[in-house]
């Protein structure tokens, strides 16, 4: 598809505000609607969308697989890092209260953090699946 | 730290799971899982010591107070259920060095022990909430990832057994959440207890037996209850050697303390056995279980298949123990529950080191292996007559037990029943025997000798332990017996 001139041209206007609208929906999850597995599956949108466009072997140059499996770790790890870290500093597990001195600060940063590993986990592994399904298309030779 | 043991027998695996995946190199995942099994024993070890002494375990997650917060909570027979689990999981991973080694290629180790760490925090999960959505969820996460370890057996026929679980399973869990949802439409609460506590108080309603038959059947799918166990034999047939002997003894045995959890504490027994004959209905099927799937093991040219057909069988005496209802039958279902995770599990095993040396686990392969691997093969001959029930085995226990109760339910003709599908279990048995050790070795086996001693060990481990707890029956008798009375009288 990469020659197709209207394609590109929009998905390359598309791509900062796809990303930056999954960062709104990560981050603004505390307050509204949203939250982190909605953000990352909008922000996996947005590069499943540049590798319609321009195939899988940029995007697999801006995102290779090695990132994107230390991505799937990575979160999961921050999420349950968190409960360990309220464990260390006194807390029960997942108890953010005890992550500030105030109750309340320690809500957001727990939350906030925790939406932040589910975000990271889920955006990886929902790129991860796509690529993995083309490749194996792509190595049948019927792409 | 040890109010948090609760948490932590979870985390630790959980948290497990992301290092293996990221420390690449070989054995640095299998060392992380390797600490992350053995902490999980420790754990549940202290854990069932704590409540055996004081009582019932609450954790509350993230401090948020139950019934609306998610709460752990540890009682007798679920203290006793993670300890089998982690158990088998620190036993089998010492093994799982050599076996997976050999089995796998040697990039895809890592992704072994990532979903094996994976399913064993969702076993463990299952086990030690009190939440019943939560307790889907960790169902979904040792399911999901049981697929993943099942799919990754050598034989090209393991992702067709996968995919049959696979099916098989998220219509179970399906089944499960349905009635999970129902109830908690009904009730307007999650909580195990609070969910026994507002069942005891409505009346039955269409609702409540709706969920209750999805719940029923959700359940039996998972622990293979006959006829609903048409994946499993499939599914342990062509898993890798450990995934065999790691399911094999702590999945279906799960699902079977999630039915105990779900027909004892949250429905109350009038409700789980009075509006529907469901004595009589765990009764025809368990027998029947024990029976079909016993003559068709016999029939199996492949061990594993028929080590799972055989599963299938002790799944229906385990079923056969909870359907009399009674302080004896139920401890023998626990107690078989244990017995046969270690019997099975050093079973199949023994049956990985076998696939290890000669790749092939047909029966007509094992001509004079007795001679050539007589560590390996004792093992498997020991497990066979716990399976049998001879006498100073484990299996021998959990019978006993079961024959008591049910003669104090009157079912004399049970009791006759059970003893003569033991005698099925000897035929299955003999065959490998006799072809293991009366048929002369082919001339090209001269070199095949034991497996190495990080397999036989974890085989001899669980094997003696199987001999053990079959003289000294202290723990589990003693556990079960509790946790026995505990599920009848606690409504």
């Amino acid at each position: 598809m990469y020659s197709y001139l209207v394609l590109r041209v929009v998905a390359k206007l598309l791509m900062p505000f796809i990303l930056l609208f999954a960062l709104y929906v990560q981050f603004h999850g505390d307050f509204g609607p949203g939250g982190g597995f909605q953000a990352g599956v909008i922000f996996a949108a947005g590069f499943i969308l540049y590798a319609l466009i321009f195939g899988l072997q940029k995007a697999g140059r801006v995102l290779p697989r090695g990132i994107l499996r230390f991505g799937i770790a990575l979160g999961v790890l921050i999420f349950a890092g968190v409960g360990v870290y309220n464990l260390l500093v006194g807390g029960k597990y997942l108890d953010y209260s005890a992550m500030a001195q105030n109750p309340v600060h320690g809500q957001h940063l727990g939350i906030l953090l925790v939406e932040l590993g589910v975000g990271v986990t889920v955006a990886s592994v929902m790129i991860m699946v796509f690529f993995t399904f083309a490749r194996h298309r792509n190595t049948k030779g019927s792409d | 730290m040890t109010e948090h043991l609760a948490a932590l027998q979870v985390v630790i695996p959980l948290l497990c799971a992301p290092i293996c995946m990221l420390v690449r190199y070989r054995d640095w995942s299998w060392s992380v899982a390797l600490f992350g099994s053995w902490s999980c024993l420790a754990i549940s070890w202290l854990l069932l010591q704590q409540v055996m002494t004081s009582g019932v375990i609450s954790y509350h997650m993230g401090n948020w107070v139950p019934p609306i917060g998610i709460e752990y909570r540890i009682d007798e027979i679920n203290a006793f259920v993670l300890l089998i689990v982690s158990a088998i999981g620190a036993i089998v991973t010492p093994y799982a060095r050599e076996s997976v080694r050999a089995e796998f290629g040697v990039n895809r180790v890592y992704m072994f022990y990532t979903s094996y760490m994976l399913c064993l925090c969702g076993l463990l999960g299952v086990t030690i909430t009190g939440d019943a959505f939560n307790l889907f969820v960790f169902l979904e996460i040792s399911s999901l990832s049981s697929y993943v370890l099942i799919a990754m057996g050598k034989d090209r026929r393991a992702l067709k057994a996968a995919y049959q679980y696979l099916i098989l399973g998220t219509i179970g869990a399906t089944f499960i959440v349905i009635g999970i949802g129902l109830l908690y439409a009904e009730t307007g609460t999650l909580n195990m207890a609070d969910l026994a506590n507002k069942l005891s108080k409505n009346p039955i309603n269409k609702t409540i037996g709706t969920a209750f038959g999805f719940l029923f059947v959700g359940i039996s799918l998972k622990l293979a209850l006959f006829p609903l166990h048409l994946w499993l034999p499939n599914a342990y047939t062509f898993a890798p050697s450990v995934v065999s002997a790691f399911l094999a003894a702590t999945a279906t045995k799960v699902a079977v303390y999630v039915l105990l959890r779900f027909l004892f504490t949250i429905f109350d027994i009038k409700i789980s056995f009075g509006v529907l004959p469901l004595e009589s209905v765990l009764l025809a099927l368990s027998i029947v279980a024990m029976f079909v799937a016993s003559v068709v093991a016999i029939f199996q040219p492949n061990i594993k298949r028929m080590l799972a057909y055989s599963s299938v069988a002790q799944i229906g005496y385990v079923i056969l123990g909870i359907s009399f209802i009674n302080i004896n039958g139920l401890a023998a279902g626990i107690i078989h529950l244990f017995n046969h995770a270690l019997i099975k599990g050093g079973m199949f095993l023994a049956v990985g080191c076998l696939f290890y040396k000669i790749a092939s686990v047909n029966i007509d392969k094992l001509a004079g292996i007795g001679r050539r691997m007589p560590l390996t093969m004792a093992a498997f001959v020991v497990g066979g007559l716990g399976l049998i029930g001879v006498p100073l085995t484990a299996g021998f226990i959990s019978k006993w037990y079961l024959i008591i109760g049910a003669l104090d339910r009157g079912l004399w003709w049970a009791a006759v029943l059970i003893l003569l599908s033991s005698l099925l279990a000897v035929i299955y048995i003999w065959r490998v025997v006799e072809v293991a050790y009366l048929k002369p070795s082919p001339d090209g086996n001269n070199h095949i000798e034991d497996a190495p001693p990080s397999m036989l060990i974890p085989t001899w481990v669980l094997i003696g332990s199987s001999i053990y707890f079959g003289i000294n029956t202290d723990l589990t008798v003693g556990v079960a017996k509790q946790a026995a009375r505990q599920l009848l009288g606690g409504g």
